[in-house]
């Protein structure tokens, strides 16, 4: 088991980063007036460790016994039937899914699951009523029909089941959605916060940590505690007892587009933009999300730039990952980026050197 | 021990006036539709105005009040945009509520119970326009009809076959249009309809509604807190409402303005305030550290927009084309988040967009080829 799932809090009160939301969670629990729940919050800040956590203090440990299942509805869509195929991940009480999975069919997903979880509503052996928990990752990548249709479906069987939206950008869920739910901000834990996690799992698995080791973890880690731990057991692995010294290795991606950084640095031509793209397809072969390598790159190319270059630089990123998202191939506007900074990059040396 | 479901009713639907004549702020409709109470005759309405000013509460309370609870189901029909409402809802729904015939008032009734339907359509701006042209066609046929008066000799029995029925229609029904944007609407069917303009509310007449809810639910706010609210709801009440009632959940009866403006999703002043002066500081390095600690803690980018459109417009130092060259950028950021593009990137390029305009460096780029 990864240190990242063996040593995951498991009840709201063992969190360490976010300890007064956890706190207030407890207490929304506690006075049985749940509203919907909206968690967003950039990856690896603990969304889904808090939503785990929140789910065990309503259900105790049943919430815990998950089982995954490949699942399949019918749905009528107008005049045809779809097939659809989801993964989902349930318990007794709850049902966890990705309804973007389903790519434009997404709003029937939504619907299908909790018309369904409404018909079969639980009773306990105190014939009480009970609700069932659906959370939904990713619903900012969900489709607008699918959040308009959302929207409906929250209000009329509220009673039937609480939904627990996850996701990394509220700007991309829609005002009718936030205004229905309780929102919880997750913030990305500072790097004091993560030297402490780390700390604790050294010393829960009696390790020696040499002063100021965690510290140089945490400011590589970019402020995400998952990256910090799992960097953290790769140094494990690597070499024990740790080092002062030790070099904490990044991602080999990153120091792949490191490398391309330099590469067009060195030398603005059409060979050069050809042995680039070569490169890219690595790393897109290897299911790197380009944006991630469009950002990387963007921070590689600002850390050696000259101050003036940088506005420019930075504005064509962000006008290439916007005709990314729009189009289709992200290769296309991942290699303009390059061309242009090129172009750009070039005529700044004639410029200044002649 | 799993939880116990109870009434936990939204605080919005809870408070909801009732009658016409408790909704605030909004006289002129008000005045009108009591008028209508009375003689039991009323127009085609169209209801506009921002958000959370009253016109879903006008219109339901209208209805409840001339139909009352017995008849409330059968005369009123309320669509919402959530509801599917392609060209075939407004087809078949509204055909076959409206097909119906009204009952004859009886002699006990107690509310007024005029001999017609009435259809709301809440957000009608976001129809799709064939639905609207539909619509027009059922509600106002008979003016329709008569237009088009070149027929060929035999179609003629099946349109005044048509016409009949849609004249009993349109006696019967009545249309109450509810919009955010009144030229979404298309001219024809806004041009057959009583217009209201819903005003935005005053900061008086919310934040007196907001202290009678804290009293009936036993709240503490504190004037400093009341006046966060309505700066965060800006005139929207059922916002200020929803954002109370976060609150009251997350963090008990005693609210302070810190846990209204981190229940509303609102950006913190201070923290806008430090991305604004890392602009002002000219050093594109400690703006990115700025944008980059500012996507890692988590706030949304477009609320981020709006809230340095508003820093900018009051702010006193720079020139009025600066302003302009800002906002502009704002714009086209806000754009292209809502196309889905990149937080980080979006932000970073107006942080140094703004960073540009107030050092007054040149527009446009001295290396673009």
């Amino acid at each position: 088991m990864l240190w990242v799932d063996k040593h995951r809090p498991k009840v709201l009160d063992h969190v360490m980063v976010h300890t007064e939301i956890a706190h207030n969670l407890k207490k929304l629990v506690k006075e049985e007036d749940c509203p919907h729940l909206l968690f967003y919050g950039p990856s690896g800040s603990g969304k889904k460790t808090l939503i785990m956590a929140l789910l065990r203090q309503m259900f105790g440990p049943s919430a815990e016994k998950v089982k995954v299942e490949n699942r399949t509805w019918k749905v009528d869509a107008g005049s045809r039937s779809l097939d659809l195929e989801l993964t989902t991940l349930s318990s007794a009480n709850h049902i966890e899914i990705s309804p973007s999975d389903a790519g434009f069919q997404d709003r029937y997903v939504v619907q299908e699951v909790i018309k369904e979880m409404a018909k079969n509503r639980p009773i306990d052996t105190k014939g009480k009523k009970v609700f069932k928990v659906l959370v939904l990752n990713d619903v900012d990548k969900l489709s607008r029909e699918a959040q308009h249709s959302l929207r409906r479906t929250m209000e009329k069987y509220s009673a039937y089941c609480r939904l627990i939206l996850c996701c990394n950008s509220s700007s991309r869920v829609t005002e009718a959605i936030r205004s229905r739910c309780l929102n919880v901000r997750i913030n990305a834990p500072t790097e004091e916060q993560i030297v402490e996690v780390l700390e604790l799992i050294g010393k829960k698995e009696g390790l020696q940590l040499p002063p100021g080791f965690a510290a140089r973890i945490a400011e590589k880690s970019n402020r995400n505690l998952r990256r910090a731990i799992l960097s953290f057991e790769t140094c494990r692995v690597q070499q024990y007892p740790f080092t002062s010294k030790q070099e904490i290795s990044p991602m080999d991606w990153e120091e792949y587009i490191s490398e391309i950084a330099s590469d067009i640095m060195k030398e603005q031509s059409p060979k050069r933009l050809f042995q680039v793209r070569g490169k890219l397809y690595d790393l897109l072969i290897n299911c790197i999300p380009p944006e991630i390598i469009l950002k990387r790159l963007l921070r590689e190319l600002l850390r050696k730039l000259d101050a003036e270059l940088k506005h420019e630089v930075c504005h064509w990123a962000a006008y290439y990952e916007h005709r990314m998202r729009l189009g289709q191939k992200s290769i296309f506007h991942i290699e303009a980026f390059v061309a242009k900074f090129m172009s750009i990059y070039k005529s700044f040396l004639i410029a200044t050197f002649g | 021990m799993a939880p116990i479901m109870q009434g936990s009713q939204q605080w919005v639907e809870k408070y909801r006036p009732k009658q016409v004549k408790d909704v605030a702020h909004q006289e002129e409709v008000v005045r009108v539709l009591t008028n209508t109470l009375d003689t039991g005759s009323c127009p085609h309405m169209l209801f506009y105005g921002p958000p959370g000013t009253g016109k879903t509460t006008t219109a339901l309370a209208i209805a409840h009040q001339l139909f009352g609870p017995e008849h409330y189901k059968s005369r009123v029909l309320e669509l919402n945009a959530s509801d599917d409402r392609g060209i075939n809802v407004v087809r078949t729904k509204i055909k076959n509520f409206a097909a119906v015939a009204v009952g004859a008032r009886r002699k006990n009734e107690v509310y007024p119970c005029p001999s017609f339907k009435i259809i709301v359509l809440d957000e009608a701006d976001s129809m799709t326009e064939d639905a609207q042209a539909c619509l027009l066609c059922f509600s106002f046929l008979t003016f329709l009809v008569s237009k088009c008066s070149v027929f060929k000799p035999r179609a003629i029995a099946v349109q005044n076959a048509l016409r009949r029925t849609m004249e009993t229609y349109s006696k019967v029904t009545r249309f109450f249009f509810i919009c955010n944007y009144v030229s979404r609407i298309i001219e024809p069917l806004a041009s057959r309809c009583a217009k209201f303009r819903f005003k935005p509310l005053s900061e008086e007449i919310m934040n007196s509604r907001i202290l009678y809810i804290c009293k009936e639910e036993g709240l503490c706010l504190d004037a400093q807190a009341l006046s966060t609210l309505s700066s965060i709801s800006h005139g929207d009440l059922r916002r200020a409402i929803t954002y109370l009632q976060s609150a009251a959940r997350l963090f008990g009866s005693s609210i302070s303005p810190e846990n209204l403006v981190s229940v509303s999703g609102v950006v913190p002043e201070k923290v806008v305030e430090a991305v604004l002066q890392a602009c002002r500081s000219g050093n594109f390095d400690i703006a990115n550290k700025e944008v980059n600690n500012f996507i890692a803690e988590g706030y949304p980018a477009s609320q981020m927009l709006i809230q340095l459109l508003e820093a900018i417009v009051e702010e006193n130092d720079i020139s009025d084309e600066q302003k302009a060259r800002i906002s502009k950028k704002l714009g086209e950021a806000d754009k292209c988040l809502v196309d889905g593009a990149d937080e980080y990137l979006q932000l970073l390029d107006v942080v140094s967009n703004t960073m540009q305009a107030f050092s007054n460096m040149p527009e446009g780029f001295a290396y673009e080829s």
